[in-house]
């Protein structure tokens, strides 16, 4: 086995993070349909909003109370006032319309929102989702994870397959206080594309790079292998 | 009816300790800035604050935070403040986290005489423990109790002298519902106007739930995530 110098071994991993994502992202973006009105989360789901196909109209809503979220404003043109729930700077598109808080969460728990998608910390075989406490460790809050996963009509969870120590994120049963119980419809990984149903956990598709063993070996639920089992397009 | 107070201290002059405070803003979107560093000079201490966050290190509520005049605090995502994180897990401060949505809309709720609520949200999650539920056509809901306070700090872009509001962009977030919580709700705004300049088909809190307007004396307007795009 060779030993690549440090610095080029760190390269690689940075890499490989970035192509990770990029997988990851533009595996859902596919699952984007014309008209849809969606909720990204911080984070990697931020990034699905630069790939949505051309000549589709997706109306992103962010849960300060935004529907039509723009891109990052040209430098010069940031506004103090115009904020995505990440707190990032945004811009201003053709119908875009402002409302209050609760104004925000009536379109979310009302059923309006047609996909939410969002990180986890840890996902289970029931589709239970963990991403908002580490008990003793991490007070930060939950801040409308809760409220999306419990109301949009449909929860993507856009994570890494196993946590940097390489431990498996998908797992039995959560062991981290969950944001919602039996609410992820859908989760993708650099990976696999895996869909929860009333059985269990279903491997739908799986990366190129990796076989059915290995995604079944970073993943500690048991995975039921589609019938249908096809590669992952992204 | 003239709402004018002068200055930012003057309005807050009457906040005793021990009084619940709710807070305006989304992050550092849309908070009264000049409300906040008031209270800090006043000085008082055992506040009971209603907030979505807790500002940062440094500005915004962060700043009553390092003062020590809070006791209790009530949000959603304090992520951004390491002082209050330390001072939760020394058992300084008692907080409690609420889902964002169901925030807004207990504090909707007070304002509008409805004193509890079901929600689907954080049903099976540390959020249920100690509630009712109640299944509604198949489905578990929590009930949720409607929040009120002594006081509400807001901030709006524009506002006239008999306590009519418009809010810009995404500094709207919390401050409308919190308007019409409060015992007395005390409004700062970028632009202080004469009755009868602000379209009446644009108001967005009606003048009725302020009680005290005050044009801020300065604004820092802080970006909290600076992100640009190349032209």
């Amino acid at each position: 086995m060779t030993t690549l110098p440090k610095a080029a071994g760190q390269k690689a991993d940075k890499q490989w993070e970035t192509e990770k994502r990029e997988r990851i992202v533009k595996r859902i973006a596919r699952e984007l349909r014309d008209g849809y009105y969606v909720n990204l989360g911080i984070g990697m789901p931020t990034m699905i909003a630069s790939h949505v196909p051309p000549g589709m109209e997706v109306v992103l809503q962010s849960e300060n109370g935004m529907l039509g979220v723009g891109p990052y404003p040209l430098e010069g043109e940031e506004d103090p006032d115009l904020i995505n729930a990440g707190k990032e700077t945004v811009s201003e598109l053709a119908g875009t319309s402002f409302f209050s808080s609760a104004d925000s969460f009536a379109m979310i728990r009302g059923g309006h929102i047609n996909l939410s998608i969002l990180g986890a910390m840890e996902v289970d075989e029931e589709g239970n989702l963990a991403n908002w406490m580490i008990p003793g460790k991490m007070v930060k809050g939950m801040g409308g994870a809760m409220d999306l996963v419990a109301s949009a009509r449909r929860v993507i969870v856009a994570m890494e397959h196993t946590t940097r120590e390489g431990q498996p994120k998908i797992l039995k049963k959560c062991s981290l206080p969950i944001t919602g119980l039996k609410v992820v419809d859908t989760i993708a990984t650099e990976m696999a594309w895996i869909r929860v149903s009333p059985e269990g956990l279903v491997l739908e598709e799986i990366a190129p790079d990796v076989t059915v063993e290995e995604v079944q070996r970073a993943t500690q639920a048991h995975l039921i292998v589609s019938g249908a089992l096809t590669q992952m397009r992204s | 009816m003239n709402k004018l107070v002068a200055t930012a201290d003057e309005a807050v002059s009457d906040i005793p300790s021990g009084s619940t405070v709710m807070l305006g803003g989304f992050g550092l979107c849309g908070i009264p800035e000049n409300l906040i560093d008031a209270l800090v000079r006043r000085g008082i201490g055992g506040l009971h604050t209603i907030s979505n966050n807790m500002g940062v290190d440094g500005f915004g509520m962060g700043r009553m935070l390092e003062a020590g005049m809070i006791a209790s605090h009530i949000g959603s995502y304090v992520g951004e403040n390491k002082l209050l994180e330390e001072k939760v897990i020394r058992g300084e401060l008692n907080l409690t986290l609420v889902p964002q949505g169901t925030l807004a809309e207990r504090i909707r709720a007070g304002g509008a005489g409805i004193p509890g609520f079901y929600s689907p949200a954080g049903v099976g999650t540390l959020v249920a423990e100690g509630k009712e539920t109640h299944e509604f056509d198949g489905r578990l809901y929590l009930l949720e109790r409607g929040l009120t306070a002594d006081f509400a700090l807001i901030k709006a872009w524009r506002g006239d002298t008999a306590g009519n509001l418009v809010y810009r962009k995404t500094a709207r977030n919390f401050n409308p519902m919190m308007a019409t919580a409060a015992r007395v709700t005390i409004a700062e705004v970028e632009e202080l106007v004469e009755p009868g300049v602000i379209d009446p088909d644009h108001v967005i809190t009606p003048g009725i739930y302020v009680q005290r307007i005050l044009q801020g004396a300065r604004y820092e307007k802080r970006i909290e995530r600076r992100m640009v795009r190349s032209a």
